[in-house]
């Protein structure tokens, strides 16, 4: 396999330790939950995001990141990998992450691209659902 | 991490050389051994290895009750099969030009199937029943006028199912058609009659019974007769079917590991029966883990096991200190679950949640108690971090569920 070292380790520490690295979830019915879910069990990988917001001046900050994902090592060292980029960002500040910093972190090989593209995803969507709420 | 640290349980994949078959294949390679070519006629060097390859011929014709004159050496169960099927066909072409298999062959048979698409002919891919069995009724219904050849695995890969190669020959035979069997997997696991078994063509593989990789043979029956083209060309060895120099250390290798299957196939058997049991009764007792293939119909050294809400090559890599294989392919381009699986007619997401467990004759008793010990934590630690799982608890149907596909 093809794993950068970075993947693995990302894998088996979120595995062996889940609460540190954010596994978990939100009442997803909290008004400052949003939550994001992409992909499907049939192509193998399935994200849940979940961001808790709270307002800060004219944005709102992320302050508390939970996730949940199934799928190969590499999906969830992405989705692992990109809640520890969210904490603490304002909403526009993370609307502008892109795939590719996940890419570039984890040295993901290039037939994996997809899982940094579904981590992507699952972010917007869960901003979306936080925005749609406010 | 030195590999001997890792629990190997991948033995449908491949078998260590049993020691004792590598200090026989070390006695014909230096200058103090045997290393003449069996092809030399005119002097000692050549007759020895003649010898030695004839004596490997009767081991491995011994083991499946064949004559020795009906064993042609290949490189390889890949190369067998393809002599096989490619051999009959472009032989007996003019006799007709259908082809019957199946979609759960291994790919050394699939793609030469393939190929002779590509040449003319008509193939016909059987689907399995849901047990991973192809029965001798779908081969029936398939038959035509113009079926020149069968192929169907004896012990499919994958799931470790057993095929009925008497009743499927039985039908073959009736409509004069050739039967080939991929028995890669069967030597030194099941009984196998040549001299009673209605079967033409059988391809067989070294490394999955202790010998060597880079070995295999083809039987080719003489009564009645199976007439093939050859592949390769350059000075008619084997009797024409397969030219090039035999590789006598090869095959010493692979005659000593097919005695010795033949000698140990009952200890091996009773151990690994007892290994399948243990692995079986405890692994069932993890929630919604399923058996793909039909249990009361397969051989105890391949266990394919899917544990639901959790994928396949992540349990692989959660279960690092285990060498397994995933029924999942996401680890190559393609992120299709197993076509084995599919074929089935099992869930995508069952089929890229299925891991293959294989045993063999140096696998322990600590083995599996420490397989089994880890497999339990790693399930349930992915089972923790999956969303699928929690929406489950949550009493979701998933099949309901309107995915966001990217």
């Amino acid at each position: 396999m093809a794993y950068s070292k970075k993947v693995v380790d990302k894998f088996e520490n979120t595995l062996e330790n889940p609460q540190a690295f954010n596994v978990g979830r939100f009442d997803p019915k909290e008004e400052n939950v949003g939550t994001g879910m992409v992909g499907a069990p049939a192509c193998g990988d399935v994200m849940k995001l979940q961001i808790k917001c709270e307002p800060k001046g004219n944005t709102h900050i992320i302050k508390d990141v939970k996730f949940k994902t199934y799928g190969c090592g590499s999906a969830i060292a992405s989705s692992s990998e990109l809640v520890e980029m969210l904490i603490g960002k304002t909403l526009e500040e993370a609307k502008e992450i892109k795939n590719k910093e996940i890419v570039d972190a984890l040295e993901l090989p290039p037939i994996k691209i997809h899982c940094s593209v579904l981590a992507e995803d699952s972010i917007k969507q869960a901003i979306e659902d936080y925005e749609s709420k406010q | 991490m030195s590999t001997q640290s890792t629990i190997y349980l991948d033995y449908a994949s491949t078998t260590p050389v049993d020691p004792r078959v590598a200090s026989k294949m070390m006695q014909y390679l230096t200058p103090d051994g045997e290393f003449g070519n069996p092809a030399s006629r005119s002097h000692r060097y050549g007759w020895k290895a003649d010898d030695a390859v004839e004596e490997a011929r009767s081991h491995v014709a011994n083991l499946v009750n064949c004559d020795p004159r009906e064993i042609v050496w290949t490189s390889g169960a890949t190369e067998a099969d393809n002599l096989a099927i490619k051999g009959v066909a472009r032989f007996y072409k003019s006799k007709g030009n259908h082809i019957i298999t199946s979609k759960i062959e291994h790919k050394a048979v699939l793609d030469p199937c393939r190929q002779l698409e590509r040449e003319g002919f008509e193939v016909t891919y059987l689907d399995p029943n849901e047990g991973g069995i192809i029965t001798a009724e779908a081969i029936k219904n398939a038959m035509q006028e113009n079926t020149i050849l069968v192929s169907v695995m004896h012990i499919n890969n994958e799931l470790g199912t057993l095929n009925n190669l008497e009743e499927i020959g039985k039908i073959t035979r009736e409509a004069g058609a050739f039967f080939h069997v991929d028995a890669a997997q069967s030597t030194g696991k099941v009984d196998i009659d040549l001299s009673k078994l209605p079967v033409d063509l059988m391809s067989f593989s070294a490394h999955k019974t202790y010998g060597p990789k880079g070995i295999g043979a083809l039987f080719v029956r003489r009564k009645p007769r199976v007439r093939i083209e050859a592949l390769i060309h350059g000075g008619g060895h084997e009797r024409g079917m397969r030219s090039g120099t035999l590789p006598t250390h090869q095959i010493v290798g692979m005659g000593e590991a097919f005695k010795i299957a033949k000698e140990e196939m009952e200890s091996d058997h009773l151990k690994i029966k007892a290994y399948h049991e243990q692995f079986l009764k405890e692994a069932m007792k993890i929630e919604h883990a399923y058996i793909n293939g039909d249990l009361n119909n397969k051989v105890p050294n391949i266990l394919n096991i899917s544990f639901n809400f959790v994928e396949g090559e992540s349990l692989i890599m959660g279960l690092k200190d285990i060498a397994v294989s995933s029924g999942s392919a996401c680890t190559s381009a393609s992120l299709e679950p197993s076509y084995v699986l599919r074929a089935l007619g099992r869930k995508d997401e069952l089929a890229h949640s299925s891991i293959r467990f294989s045993f063999g004759r140096f696998t322990s008793d600590e083995d599996i108690e420490n397989t089994l010990s880890i497999l339990n934590k790693v399930v349930d630690r992915l089972r923790e971090l999956s969303p699928l799982w929690e929406m489950h608890l949550d009493g979701i149907d998933l099949d309901t569920v309107k995915w966001n596909t990217h």
